[in-house]
């Protein structure tokens, strides 16, 4: 989003707030973060750095009336990262106005929305732009600009979405870690569309409680927010390019949860078409607690999924036949401490693995930290992870909520 | 202080008093299963509430850590009650909430949203023997009095807080419980619930649960503002205090189902 957009959006905000009464509650919170990126080999690049420092910055002014019945969230974030300046970036999360009522609920603004089951991939989302410099599991997203409805009815909620405005994807940069020969592009990203960022996008969805299953049908058309790469040039001549190329795409996706006993089951399966493919990918798998282990307090969840995807490996589909096992280990104490480990083979090659330990725990009812390592084995350049192959690294979070 | 020393000194002359009474009275599983009717019929009709509550978990030492809740509950009659609990603090997972339909003859139906990713997750509800928020409470202590979940027995009467109370046996019926049996002492005037011991799948004493500050609303529903589990085993405790309750909101089927949780506040 460009800056004079961002600084419009702001300015619409503060008007809305002032033509409502003086009495009106109005709640401000939000979370400051540092964080330290240390990388545990020499950088593959000589623009890079073994360390990174970043801060970030999400506010959230909240507002409500009609016995809340009513009401807009403005969540906007920033990151100032040490060398990266790609990494160092503005998004506003949510700008949101939301309309409830018994039957139905309407939204209109910037926001997110989440779809599916299963932990180690998310096929089925595919609403939101994946904020890719923040976070390596792609778990944090940009905001989308939408307007949908909800349908809330005894056979299940229907939601549909028209979204006016394209998210690219973000990109670490020259100076930024985790990214391939050269920096992927984004002022020369390529579309398919002809209205490009601006292509309107359509979408619905159904979902729905049976007894133990959850239920979720899907349907997307737009732009496929995940990128093929062009390169343009060649790292001989010094002018290799790797421009973002965003297709259209019809996506068909079904999402499944059952809960039988301390497990659950999860799948997701989708169906892509796109102009130079059509695919079926899917993920399934399952978690299973036990609570109070040993006679301890801790719990213990196991988890394993079975990741399958009909297309070759590549940069930003790398799970072709690969098997995730998992452990979460949360401690049940007050400052709420938990442990997840992971660990991704591909079984066609067993040189292409990755590892993941995420921790976390409350220092003060407003301080919390999060210690996160990542760590990627490949050792072909045709593998999915070459790439990234020397960007093994450990993630140190301070979080201060105000 | 004062009042924590007085509920141990009676809990105390309580525990002494119900181990002398399974020698001295025979079971007798119709008295306890119409003590159990009456404590649940003398609850109905409150249609629905919503409380604020502020949770104290103190660790062995005597550390404590706060929470703020808001508990919305609606009552259902051939069933059990749905209630949306949302967390206020501490900061980190404020706007987080827990949804639970409390079922007679299946299992509850749990789900959890987690406001940072806008995800509603399924939780596996066999686990309810675990902490609920790290506290003493358990998943299962938190959903609401059912008479299908357990077997009845009276073992006899007893004195509490200087209340002519009911002792009765209630053994839960779902293997899964955490608990082989709960002794509840109900006071024979008004039928409400003034503690309960929990024994473990051993057999041993686990916890002991005190309800105190008991207020009268809409001339008939009793209501504990102080509910103070203590773990026996580990020293640890945690208090739940009701800061305010509103009776018959008009909350809806709407107001506690999986869309109404991701914009619970």
């Amino acid at each position: 989003m460009k800056l004079t957009n961002v600084a419009g959006l702001l300015l619409a905000t503060g008007l809305l707030s002032q033509s409502y009464p003086v009495n009106a509650e109005v709640e401000y919170s939000g979370v400051f973060t540092v964080e330290q990126r240390f990388f545990l080999q020499d950088a593959a690049f000589p623009e890079q750095a073994r360390a990174q420092t970043s801060l970030t910055v999400t506010p959230e002014v909240f507002y409500d009336w009609n016995d809340g019945y009513d009401r807009i969230t403005f969540k906007p974030f920033m990151r100032v990262d040490q060398y990266d300046d790609e990494r160092t970036h503005a998004d506003i999360r949510e700008l949101m106005w939301l309309h409830a009522a018994d039957s139905y609920e309407f939204k209109a603004g910037i926001g997110k929305v989440f779809w599916g089951q299963t932990e180690s991939l998310h096929l089925v989302d595919v609403i939101n732009q994946t904020d890719a410099v923040e976070r390596v599991d792609g778990e944090e997203k940009l905001g989308q600009p939408m307007v949908s409805a909800s349908y809330l009815m005894e056979s299940g909620a229907i939601s549909v979405f028209v979204m006016p405005y394209f998210r690219e994807r973000t990109f670490a940069g020259e100076e930024g870690r985790l990214r391939p020969l050269v920096p992927i592009n984004n002022d020369n990203a390529v579309y398919e569309s002809e209205d490009e960022q601006q292509n309107i996008d359509f979408a619905i969805r159904w979902q729905q409680t049976l007894g133990d299953w959850e239920v979720g049908l899907s349907y997307f058309d737009g732009t496929n927010r995940e990128p093929l790469l062009l390169v343009d040039g060649a790292i001989e001549t010094n002018d290799l390019l790797l421009r973002p190329y965003y297709q259209q795409m019809q996506q068909v996706g079904a999402d499944l949860l059952w809960v039988n006993g301390a497990m659950l089951y999860k799948l997701e399966a989708i169906h892509r078409k796109t102009d130079l493919q059509s695919f079926y990918a899917a993920v399934g798998g399952f978690e299973y607690t036990t609570v109070g282990v040993f006679d301890s307090v801790y719990d213990i969840g196991w988890l394993m999924e079975y990741q399958y995807d009909e297309r070759d490996n590549s940069f930003f589909a790398p799970a072709q036949n690969d098997l995730m096992v998992g452990l979460r280990w949360v401690w049940n104490d007050p400052d709420g401490t938990q442990v997840l480990f992971g660990y991704v083979q591909d079984l066609d090659d067993t040189n292409t693995y990755s590892g993941f330990v995420e921790a976390s725990s409350r220092m003060t009812d407003n301080w919390k930290f999060t210690i996160n390592g990542y760590f990627f084995s490949a050792d072909s350049p045709t593998d999915p992870y070459y790439v990234v192959r020397r960007d093994d690294h450990l993630e140190i979070n301070v979080e201060f909520f105000f | 202080m004062l009042e924590r020393k007085l509920v141990f000194g009676s809990l105390l002359v309580g525990l002494s008093v119900s181990l002398l009474w399974p020698a001295a009275v025979n079971a007798d599983e119709a008295e306890g299963l119409r003590i159990a009717t009456e404590r649940k019929s003398r609850n109905s009709g409150w249609e629905d509430t919503v409380a604020s509550t502020t949770m104290v978990l103190r660790d062995a030492r005597g550390k404590e850590s706060e929470r703020e809740l808001r508990v919305y509950t609606l009552e259902r009659a051939d069933e059990g009650d749905k209630s949306l609990t949302v967390f206020e603090s501490p900061a980190d997972v404020k706007g987080a909430a827990f949804l639970s339909f409390s079922n007679t003859l299946t299992p509850d139906d749990q789900w959890m949203y987690l406001p940072k990713v806008k995800r509603v997750k399924r939780i596996a509800t066999q686990n309810k023997s675990g902490p609920f928020m790290s506290s003493e409470f358990a998943y299962e202590d938190m959903t609401s009095f059912e008479l299908e979940k357990f077997k009845f027995d009276y073992t006899g009467d007893d004195e509490f807080d200087d209340q002519e109370v009911f002792v009765v046996e209630q053994t839960p019926v779902d293997k899964y419980s955490g608990y082989s049996k709960q002794i509840a002492y109900i006071d024979q005037e008004h039928y409400r619930l003034l503690k309960m011991d929990f024994f473990d799948k051993k057999g041993d004493l686990l916890k002991t649960l005190i309800l105190d500050d008991y207020e009268l609303y809409l001339d008939a529903y009793w209501r504990p503002h102080t509910s103070e589990m203590f773990n026996e085993q580990t020293g640890k405790s945690t208090a739940m205090y009701i800061n305010d309750i509103e009776f018959k909101t008009g909350l809806k089927d709407s107001d506690l189902d999986k869309d109404s949780l991701k914009r619970a506040r």
